[in-house]
């Protein structure tokens, strides 16, 4: 693997797309728990997950505008072709996002009336379920090569070019699995967000719930790959990363169980993450050198040379200004408990 | 996308406006220890925080829309326009973070620190609208390629960025968004200022948005002129379809108002000053200005809708200009303008003006570049997307962002310009002014 212009630039996409899954992935497993809220403290956990999302959440979203719009600047031809082909599960996603954050601000700055309140809660919850899965389904549609198959025509049936590649029982699959994969992430975290308090034990046991759930899960999209995915289960079975990848990604997830177990909750909040970070690397590595399998790879979906090499420029410009900015955000809101 | 961008236009300009007013407001009573700039803060900062989170998911539908609709478009145009849209991903970033702190961080930071946040989400939002505007310009004037067999090659980014169209109309629609913004919340409290003089919650929101809409709005006219100026040269058939010319003049007429008629090829009912068009957009009585019939039929935009709106966005402008110019005046001359009724109710009126001159102006620079999404390369028709039944996404968001629409509103009421109610931090109280 040569580390072409192309290549670099495909795995800053997938940085931004990483940071998006561990830290808005969190905000969305927040609002799954919202929904799943139960018991005596069903107010407080709903009132924890509010108070550690309010502050962070816009800045976690804008990860997902970075992948979008490094998407179409620096790979034009796959942008257009993903555009075109999944159309409806995106336009769906966005409902999903526009209804979840407004629901979010209504919520917290809407009247005192419970009704009202109770409304926006639900309509919070429903949508932080249903936007995981939709992008799950889309990242499933285009593992299994169907968008990079599929040419579209005048000609073709809707149904065919505009349906059928991404409602399939994998995508569905991967879906659960982004669902699943958030709501454990989310557990995770707030058992550090809540410390001291009964509601750590309700979110441990939340969270282990969530790591049983991924791990079925997993073993079914495995299952389904085998008829669906063929070449991404062929890489992940056998490509030159597999065993390495397969390895860590065990070890961290045998570590935030235990973790969780023994009441490491630090501890557990890395393994989760590192966890999640693996088995999305792991679907990067199992379908490099493309962009869009069968057919369209990382280097031919490339913008011209001078453009990359500006918006490598601009990127680590932008860097210097974010980094530093985000570190602060988060010292201000996530580490107070230490002092 | 017409509609999700109108709408979101309206957030973003809100957006890029209240955090100055909030600012401001806060560095007010850092300096003078009055609650009531405090109060003021707090409330622009929730209206901001509100408008923010609105603005941020409608400007994410925005960023995949481009694609979902255009993906032609995008296909060929995103290695250029890339660079000004991943800047602004990076000053929207900015803004996002800085809100945070500035929201949830009134006593957990310094208040040095905490006024420089404000400054913060200020300067990146202004960015963001900036860069994105720079973006739109491209698509009025775009530069910064060799166009062979129909493929943008030998592509410039930096060229792209620097299109003439970026200066004009990044400077108009800037000192667009501070007037609207100072203007429409100015135009609010002055409404209970009417019924309840003495409110000294009102009095203070009063002069804070004045502060920020009245020299924005002053100064707009000369934006404008070098706008025009800089259409009349890259774009000749719009100008001649904001003003309704068919016909190649030299010491071309100033229509104002009147009904142009693409079939019979005149403007009819117009006021017209002589020489007047030639005058502004080329700064000479006599200058050639291009009529419609310099263009073939098919490149005309839709001349009507075009003359209208600009002839709208012109009227209404102007009226701002003379209003901010008497209010800046008595407040020099140091008078007590809520005394003043007329002045009040001059201030109501351009309240919605500045969203009606940026929706009409919005309309002139986008309806006016039709057929063409971009200019002289690409049309619109060959741009949009080969999936059937467009008209579904299209009123399934149209729905969603009129009910957000009235949501919001009616939040922004019972946060930000609701008089304060008995026991708020605020004390009820009436200056003796």
């Amino acid at each position: 693997m040569t580390f072409t212009l192309a290549i670099i630039l495909a795995g800053i996409v997938m940085i931004a797309l990483n940071a998006y899954v561990l830290l808005a992935g969190a905000d969305f497993g927040g609002g799954v728990w919202d929904f799943f809220a139960r018991g005596d403290r069903r107010q407080a956990q709903r009132d924890l997950i509010s108070h550690a999302i309010a502050p962070i959440w816009e800045a976690n979203h804008v990860w997902l505008i970075l992948v979008i719009v490094l998407l179409f600047t620096c790979f034009p031809a796959a942008f257009s072709t993903i555009a075109i082909l999944l159309h409806i599960p995106l336009t769906l996603m966005l409902l999903g996002i526009v209804l979840r954050g407004s629901a979010f601000i209504f919520r917290s700055y809407g009247s005192e009336r419970d009704t009202a309140q109770q409304r926006w809660g639900r309509v919070f919850a429903i949508a932080s379920i249903a936007t995981p899965v939709l992008l799950g389904m889309c990242v499933g549609a285009v593992a299994t090569g169907a968008i990079g198959a599929t040419a579209v025509s005048r000609s073709g049936s809707f149904v065919s070019q505009f349906i059928d590649p991404w409602l399939t029982m994998f995508g569905v699959g991967v879906g659960l699995l982004a669902l699943a994969l958030f709501s454990f992430l989310a557990a995770v975290y707030l058992t550090v967000e809540a410390e001291g308090t009964e509601l750590q034990e309700d979110f441990r046991t939340r969270a282990l719930w969530a790591a049983g759930a991924v791990f079925v899960i997993a073993f079914g999209v495995l299952a389904l790959s085998w008829t669906e995915a063929p070449m991404v289960r062929q890489m992940l079975m056998a490509g030159p990363w597999a065993l390495p990848l397969h390895i860590v990604t065990g070890i961290a997830a045998i570590t935030a169980i235990a973790a969780l177990w023994t009441r490491h909750f630090r501890l557990a909040r890395v393994a989760a993450a590192a966890q999640v970070t693996f088995i999305l690397w792991g679907w990067a590595a199992a379908q490099y050198p493309y962009l869009l399998p069968p057919t369209l790879t990382i280097e031919a979906a490339a913008a011209p040379n001078r453009t990359l090499v500006l918006i490598l420029w601009a990127l680590a410009a932008g860097a210097c200004v974010l980094l530093p900015s985000l570190y602060y955000l988060f010292r201000v809101f996530k580490m107070q408990r230490r002092s | 996308m017409g509609m999700s961008l109108a709408f979101h236009i309206l957030f973003a300009v809100v957006g890029i406006g209240m955090p100055a007013l909030m600012v401001i407001a806060e560095h007010r009573w850092r300096r003078t220890g009055d609650a009531g700039y405090l109060e003021l803060a707090k409330r622009w900062s929730r209206g901001t925080a509100i408008l923010f989170a609105v603005g941020a998911v409608s400007g994410t539908v925005l960023s995949f829309e481009l694609g979902l609709l255009w993906p032609e478009f995008m296909k060929q145009a995103g290695p250029l326009v890339g660079m000004p849209f991943s800047l602004e991903g990076f000053a929207f970033f900015t803004e996002a973070i800085f809100l945070g702190v500035y929201l949830y961080g009134w006593d957990r930071i310094s208040p040095r620190a905490h006024v420089i946040a404000g400054v913060l989400v200020a300067v990146s939002g202004a960015l963001s609208g900036i860069f994105v505007v720079i973006a739109n310009a491209w698509m009025n004037t775009p530069r910064g390629f060799t166009l062979i067999d129909g493929k943008f090659t030998n592509v410039n980014p930096i060229a792209a960025m620097m299109t003439p169209a970026a200066f004009p109309q990044t400077l108009h629609m800037t000192l667009a968004a501070y007037a609207a913004t100072g203007f429409a919340v100015a135009g609010i409290h002055a409404a209970m200022l009417l019924r309840d003089p003495r409110n000294a919650f009102h009095r203070r929101a009063l002069s804070v948005a004045l502060l920020v809409g009245a020299p924005a709005a002053l100064v707009q006219p000369l934006a404008g002129d070098i706008e025009a100026r800089y259409v009349a040269r890259q774009q000749p058939a719009k100008l001649a379809a904001m003003e309704g010319l068919f016909q190649t003049t030299r010491g071309a007429p100033l229509s104002i108002g009147g009904i142009p008629n693409e079939n019979e090829r005149r403007t009819r009912f117009a006021i017209e000053i002589p020489h007047g068009l030639s005058l502004l957009a080329f700064h000479e009585l006599d200058a050639e200005v291009k009529g419609l019939d310099a263009f073939p039929r098919d490149e005309w935009p839709p001349v009507a809708i075009v003359h209208l709106a600009f002839d709208t966005m012109v009227g209404l402008g102007s009226f701002m200009a003379l209003v901010s110019a008497a209010v800046l005046i008595l407040l020099w001359r140091k008078r007590d303008i809520i005394s003043l009724r007329w002045i009040l109710i001059a201030v109501v009126l351009c309240g919605p003006m500045g969203f009606l001159c940026i929706e009409a102006g919005w309309t002139v620079t986008e309806v006016g570049r039709q057929p063409w999404v971009i200019y002289g390369i690409l049309r619109t028709a060959d741009a949009v997307t080969p999936m059937p039944g467009l008209i579904v996404p299209f009123l399934t968001f149209t729905a969603l962002y009129c009910f957000l629409g009235i949501i919001v509103v009616l939040l922004l009421y019972q946060q930000v310009l609701r008089s304060p109610r008995e026991g708020e931090t605020f004390p009820h109280q009436t200056d003796a002014a």
